[in-house]
């Protein structure tokens, strides 16, 4: 069960990972996630499904490595199987004939929004697509992202790739630019900070804007509310009431300092490994 | 009637005391604390039953265990005999030896406990489980020829244990899913490893697998497949929902979304299943604290709070709203979290979490209680007591205030019948949902409860799926009447 069937190393520390899994496959749909398990001592982490394919029965995860439980995944080889893969959990998106809808997707958001934008694609929306990155040797996916959508903008921190800058500013212009109000909705996917200033772009135009949020959870089902955020002063669980939220009903701080709870565990878990892995 | 005498002055004497580890020593392991009869003490205090002809103590157990039946073959030094006895009706008797409040139950109809002390049937229960067990002893009972019908029982705590259980005695094909990647439900993620070591609920499990239940692990029913999709596409015959309450429920007091208030739930599963205790040597971390409050005055309470002691807090209160004779926890949890410094900080309720610049939880500001009218429960109410407030530092914050109901399954199936707090309608005799060939119970029926009550639930409603399996009964009759979703349920609504 859940065996890698492929894994490919798209940008330094970034890794796609193709997993058996008919089940989910046959179940999953855009927006929704996976808690998955490397080993059985591991921690049980949530990874949104970055692609899916039901006749082969096969799940895509995009996996960064940021810290010891993610180290421990990017380890596991074409052949080893996960020690757990649960899914698929959370709300699908809600997929209707949007006018236009803007998909920005900062750094390794770029492998959830794929499958949302190829579902606004197909629903008749016109999609443009917004990628940021880093810089270049971090971006992925573009040729996969291009395909689905009908105007793709590339953006890098340094200049590397595409437009210099940030994610946030031809988001701003394309606002700006909509004099018809034609975008009528937009999609960030990406850091939380990255979702914030998105949102807050998005905020005197008035279009709808949903993001996706990367919680800490354990189950994934609703039992233990680890996940739980603050959207428009009420306490919801990403885990069963998201991922998806709207994006100017979030409060970040929130999020972010829930996101840091275990920094010091997180940092001395990773150094461990780190010196199991050169010993 | 010569004995008779001797039974009467053997019964007159003290409950053998059962070992324990002493609470210096223990608040700082996670071993189990009591440490179990020797095979001498056993029979001491077996021989103290007055063996009734009209036993009372059978009254009070929700599983029908033969009590008198099995004491007696521990007084004979039958030990492993008297554990399959018990097996008769109840599969998990090393859990409920430890778990059940057989002082509610059992216990506290012995005709003993009237002039004395009652017989401890939960100890004798927990020692002919451990002998049998760890003698490997051990024996797989004879099944019934094959039903050729197909039982999907969906979570593997002692509910749906307790369903299979019983179902592939009977012939029935059983498979067990469970949303987790180790069985055991409750007893696994929630009952810390001192109250209930977790080498026995997987003993326990792998008895059920060797007789044949077969486990499906990480299924998510309402995600991964759904109670419709099992029923009508993948050919099972009857389906037993049994995944407890499973939302944790928080106050909605300021502060609460702050880094370092836990559900218990998320505490516990990342203590007990996830083995955050034991970090780094397994991953999921945990937040650790010198003072810790943690808020409610149940079991789960009890558990956070000896849990926490046992990671090192120095400082852990109970903060609870109401006063000491209306704890729900077990009076032994009480006294052994008081035994291993706990302190109660009764009649308290908090009314805000304070945090410092980094999110994390640095003090609780409780409001004092006084108790007042009686309420629904028919315990005073507590209520506030004016201008009295009071401010606790603490790094460390477990809501313990119990469960709702979990959407995720209720609200995939179509037909099931819920009431308006979410929990399914199920017949309390039967176990019968609104949705033909779906049963219920547990806590995803009655709201947080117990392990046996939970059981109980379990052992009918898998009578009436028998019955119905095989055709004794037809599952419609009834059906009807079970469409009004207020037939005794526990709360009275509607859907």
């Amino acid at each position: 069960m859940s065996e890698i069937l492929q894994k490919v190393e798209l940008a330094p520390k970034i890794y796609e990972m193709v997993v058996e899994a008919p089940r989910i496959a046959s179940k999953a749909l855009p927006g929704q996630f996976v808690v998955v398990m490397a080993d059985e001592r591991g921690e049980r982490i949530p990874l949104t499904i970055a692609d899916f394919d039901p006749r082969q029965g096969t799940l895509t995860m995009v996996l960064m490595v940021v810290g010891a439980s993610s180290l421990k995944l990017s380890k596991l080889e074409v052949g080893d199987a996960l020690h757990a893969l649960i899914g698929p959990l959370g709300k699908p998106s809600e997929i209707e004939p949007f006018g236009t809808v803007v998909m920005v997707a900062g750094g390794v958001g770029t492998a959830p929004i794929y499958p949302i934008a190829r579902a606004f694609y197909e629903s008749g929306s016109r999609v443009i697509a917004i990628q940021g990155a880093r810089s270049e040797e971090l971006l992925f996916w573009t040729d996969r992202l291009a395909s689905v959508s009908h105007e793709h903008i590339v953006t890098t921190d340094d200049g590397t790739a595409g437009r210099k800058g940030l994610v946030t500013e031809p988001l701003k212009e394309l606002l700006e630019q909509d004099c018809e109000k034609t975008i009528q909705c937009v999609y960030a996917i990406g850091p939380a900070i990255m979702m914030k200033f998105c949102s807050l772009t998005t905020r005197p135009f008035g279009v709808k804007t949903i993001v996706s949020l990367n919680s800490v959870m354990i189950d994934g089902t609703g039992m233990c509310g680890g996940c739980r955020v603050d959207v428009g002063g009420q306490t919801r669980f990403t885990c069963i009431d998201g991922p998806e939220f709207d994006g100017h009903l979030v409060d970040w701080d929130l999020l972010m300092s829930r996101q840091k709870i275990y920094h010091e565990q997180e940092a001395c878990s990773l150094e461990r490994m780190m010196q199991e892995l050169t010993r | 009637m010569n004995d008779k005498p001797s039974k009467m002055k053997r019964a007159k004497k003290p409950r053998v005391a059962m070992p324990e580890q002493t609470p210096e020593v223990r608040s700082r392991n996670f071993d189990e604390v009591p440490l179990g009869y020797s095979a001498e003490q056993a029979q001491a205090e077996a021989e103290r039953c007055l063996q009734c002809k009209k036993p009372f103590c059978l009254e009070g157990c929700p599983v029908n265990v033969d009590i008198p039946g099995f004491i007696e073959l521990i007084v004979e030094g039958e030990f492993a005999e008297a554990a399959r006895k018990i097996k008769e009706t109840n599969c998990l008797p090393a859990v409920c030896g430890r778990v059940c409040p057989q002082e509610s139950q059992c216990e506290s109809l012995c005709v003993l406990g009237k002039k004395w002390e009652p017989v401890a049937i939960g100890r004798l229960e927990r020692f002919v489980a451990d002998y049998e067990r760890e003698h490997d002893l051990i024996e797989l009972p004879d099944k019934a020829a094959s039903t050729g019908k197909r039982v999907a029982v969906v979570g593997s705590g002692p509910a749906g244990l307790t369903v299979a259980g019983d179902l592939i005695l009977v012939g029935h094909e059983v498979t067990i899913f469970e949303a987790f990647h180790k069985p055991g439900g409750v007893l696994m993620y929630g009952i810390p490893e001192f109250r209930l070591p977790k080498a026995i609920v997987e003993k326990e499990v792998d008895y059920l697998c060797r007789l044949g239940v077969r486990l499906e692990l990480n299924q998510v029913i309402g995600k991964s497949i759904t109670i419709d999709e099992l029923l009508d596409e993948e050919g099972y015959d009857a389906v037993f929902v049994g995944v407890g309450a499973g939302l944790p429920y928080f106050m909605g007091v300021p502060g609460e979304n702050l880094g370092g208030v836990y559900s218990a739930s998320e505490y516990l599963t990342r203590s007990n299943l996830m083995r955050a205790y034991a970090f780094p040597e397994y991953d999921t971390p945990l937040v650790h604290g010198r003072t810790v409050c943690v808020i409610g005055g149940g079991n789960v309470a009890m558990d956070s709070a000896r849990t926490a002691r046992r990671l090192g807090a120095e400082n852990v209160y109970i903060v609870y709203r109401r006063s000491r004779a209306e704890l729900p926890a077990r009076a032994e949890e009480v006294h052994h979290a008081e035994e291993e410094g706990i302190v109660f900080k009764l009649l308290s309720s908090p009314v805000e979490y304070l945090g410092d610049e980094r999110g994390m939880v640095r003090q609780i500001r409780c409001q004092e209680m006084e108790l007042g009218e009686p309420d629904d429960s028919g315990r005073r109410r507590p209520v506030p007591k004016e201008g009295a407030e009071f401010t606790v530092d603490t790094d460390l914050v477990i809501v313990a205030i119990g469960s709702g109901a979990n959407p995720l399954l209720t609200q995939t199936t179509k037909g099931l019948g819920l009431n308006r707090r979410g929990y399914i309608v199920a017949d309390d005799d039967t176990g019968r949902t609104s949705r033909q060939g779906v049963w219920a119970g547990g806590d995803i029926v009655t709201g947080s409860a117990t392990v046996i009550l939970a059981m109980g639930a379990g052992k009918a409603a898998a009578k009436d799926m028998h019955d119905c399996l095989c055709g004794e009964r037809r599952s419609s009759a009834r059906m009807e009447t079970l469409q009004q979703p207020s037939l005794r349920s526990p709360v009275r609504d509607a859907t």
